[in-house]
This record gives structure tokens, C-alpha cells and sequence, in this order.
């Protein structure tokens, strides 16, 4: 999923500070699951957000809406009748869904209420951590299902580098290193024999930096 | 042990603490509330585990946030005790309220009062 992380509420404030009615726009997927931005973090942002401008003598309108994603033209779709009542949106989607937002309603300003952050997983509840780079040629086929590309701070296709000590990567004691991982899970797997096998030269054209990437599938187009 | 608190003081019941949510606390100071005291278990002692340490965080949370717009992370506050420890519970009614006098009231409740002079004026 999309990891998300709250903005700090004066960075929020500054955003919206200078418009009257404003819509708090949730999203139910990811950034619920990474509780950054799903409806239960609307209300308490919009409860807190109506208590700061009151006690500043300012009165806003601000409504809590939370789509079940903010991604998609349908769910967006949602909210086209009412989005003419206000001054601006704060999505607290991710940067995909505030983008899409921002595209769909031209003439209304859109505001992010989050970091984005990673493509990553719960650890466990309050612990988040990257495990892909979305680099558009996967290669967990060959590392063991343990992705270098994300979790190496290098990225190195054969390691690991002689910065791994103990395990644990030299950027950070705390940092496990990925090819270590690797290599503990081809010995659990009893499949040592392919850590032997080097990995060739990565083709890099379909990570970003080939520019925007798109995914075209005329099968599924209408 | 016929104890008297604060009049003041309105109890809202919950099946355990860990049912108490920030969005709980800050609506109460939205609508108006002076002050907000979570009272759970002793630590430890939670029927449902975490409950009561659940709660501790919610209420940190609230106070952070509190403290973020003006309103004053003081006026939540995290308290333990046994359900068999009346004069503790008074004890810490009287401190609460003590500490919400000290305080002085919401500046909400003033704010909104304001919003509704300024339109009664208007008008």
C-alpha cells in the first residue's frame, strides 16, 4: 500500500488559512490503513481545524468528506454537486489522489494534508517500512522474494556490499541489510545454490527515471 | 461512603477506556467542555489488556493537538485508579477542577459566544 504521513497542523493551517468554506476530503484505502488520512483522521483534523479558527475569530465552514478512494473517476464523481460550495479542498489522499482531484475539479484549489511517502507495509500497528520502489521489472524471482532494489540502500543487484556487517547495513545499525535477508532465506529455503547465479544488468528504462510511466491495457479498455 | 465531588463534573461511561478516542476529546471541546479527564483502570489491571494504555496515548495525542491550536493540552488529563477507590476518584475531580478554575474556561465556548453577540448585533 501507500504509506502516508500526517502534515504537521501549522503547515495544514497555512494551506487553507485564507479560505472560508473548505471541504476535508478522506480517503478510505491506504492512507486509512497507515491512519494518515481515512475518515476517522478527517474528523479529529476537521474538529481541531474548526476549534483553531473559531478561538481566532475567523468562521469557516469545514466539512468532512471521506471517498472510498480518491483515485478513481466514480468515487470522485461523489462529490461534483456539492464541490461548487467551496473555496477549496484539503485532501488528506495521497499524491495520487490529490493529483486526480486536482485534474477532475479544475477551478477548485487542492491542498495536500499528508506526506506521501512509500510503497511499503505495516510492520506492525504504528511501524511502517518501504518494500517497493514500483522500479517496473521485478526481480523478487531472484532475490529470494527480498527486494535489493527498495530495502538496499544501494541498491545493488549482487551483494551484499562490504558495508554489511552483522547483518545490519552501515547506513544505519538499525537498518537491516537487504542482502543478508536474501541469503537467510535462501539458506531457509535451502536454495543456496542460487545465490551463485549473478544477476544481469538491470534494464532502469521502466523506473521513473524513463520519465512519467504509464500502463496501457487495450484488452480491458471500453 | 457518601463522598460529594465537583457538580461540575459530568461523567460519560464507557465500557473500558481503550474506547475513548481523540475525535471523543475533541468534540467535548468543541461543544463546549472546560476540561476532559479520562479514569481507567490501574495500569496493568485492564479487563481487556491495553485498554487503559490505549487510552494514555489517545489522551497524549489530544493534548498535542490541543496544545497545537491554542486551546491548551492542559485541560486533558490521564488518570488510574481501582473501582473500589472512592476518595482517590474525589481527589482527582477536586484536582481536575481546580486545575480547569486555574485555566480559566474553554476559549471556544467565548469564541463562539462572541460569534453569536456579533451576529444578534448584526442583525
Amino acid at each position: 500500500m501507500i504509506v502516508a504521513e500526517k502534515k504537521p497542523m501549522e503547515e495544514v493551517i497555512k494551506e487553507i488559512k485564507d479560505y472560508k468554506n473548505i471541504l476535508l476530503l478522506g480517503c478510505n484505502e491506504c492512507v486509512t490503513v497507515c491512519e494518515a488520512g481515512g475518515k476517522k483522521e478527517v474528523g479529529i483534523l476537521a474538529s481541531a481545524l474548526r476549534m483553531y479558527f473559531l478561538n481566532q475569530g475567523e468562521e469557516k465552514r469545514i466539512d468532512e468528506v471521506t471517498l472510498e478512494r480518491q483515485c478513481d473517476h466514480e468515487y470522485l464523481e461523489e462529490i461534483r454537486d456539492r464541490i461548487d460550495t467551496y473555496d477549496a479542498v484539503l485532501s488528506l489522499a495521497c499524491g495520487v489522489g490529490v493529483q486526480f482531484m486536482a485534474d477532475k475539479y479544475i477551478s477548485i484549489p487542492v491542498y495536500p494534508g499528508v506526506n506521501t511517502c512509500f510503497l511499503g507495509a505495516t510492520e506492525k500497528r504504528g511501524l511502517w517500512t518501504e518494500r517497493c520502489q514500483a522500479c517496473g521489472q521485478c526481480i523478487l524471482a531472484s532475490t529470494a522474494g527480498i527486494c535489493p532494489i527498495s530495502r538496499c540502500a544501494k541498491r545493488i543487484l549482487n551483494g551484499p556490499c562490504g558495508g554489511s556487517t552483522n547483518g545490519k547495513c552501515e547506513i544505519s545499525k538499525e537498518l537491516d541489510c537487504a542482502w543478508q535477508l536474501i541469503i537467510n532465506r535462501l539458506k531457509a529455503m535451502g536454495r543456496m545454490d542460487d545465490y551463485e547465479i549473478l544477476l544481469d544488468i538491470k534494464d532502469w528504462s521502466s523506473d521513473r527515471a524513463g520519465g512519467p510511466r504509464k500502463v496501457v491495457r487495450e484488452d480491458v479498455q471500453e | 461512603m457518601r463522598l460529594s465531588y465537583p457538580t461540575s463534573v459530568k461523567i460519560i461511561r464507557v465500557p473500558c477506556t481503550g474506547k475513548v478516542d481523540v475525535i471523543h476529546i475533541l468534540r467535548s471541546f468543541e461543544k463546549g467542555a472546560d476540561g476532559v479527564y479520562v479514569v481507567g483502570c490501574m495500569e496493568g489491571d485492564c479487563h481487556f489488556n491495553k485498554g487503559n494504555f490505549r487510552a494514555r496515548k489517545r489522551v497524549a495525542q489530544a493534548q498535542k493537538m490541543l496544545d497545537d491550536i491554542g486551546i491548551g493540552g492542559e485541560r486533558v488529563r490521564m488518570y488510574n485508579l481501582s473501582s473500589s477507590e472512592a476518595p482517590l476518584f474525589v481527589r482527582f475531580a477536586k484536582e481536575m477542577f481546580d486545575k480547569i478554575v486555574e485555566l480559566g474556561p474553554n476559549p471556544i465556548k467565548l469564541a463562539k459566544k462572541k460569534n453569536i453577540n456579533r451576529q444578534t448585533e448584526a442583525a
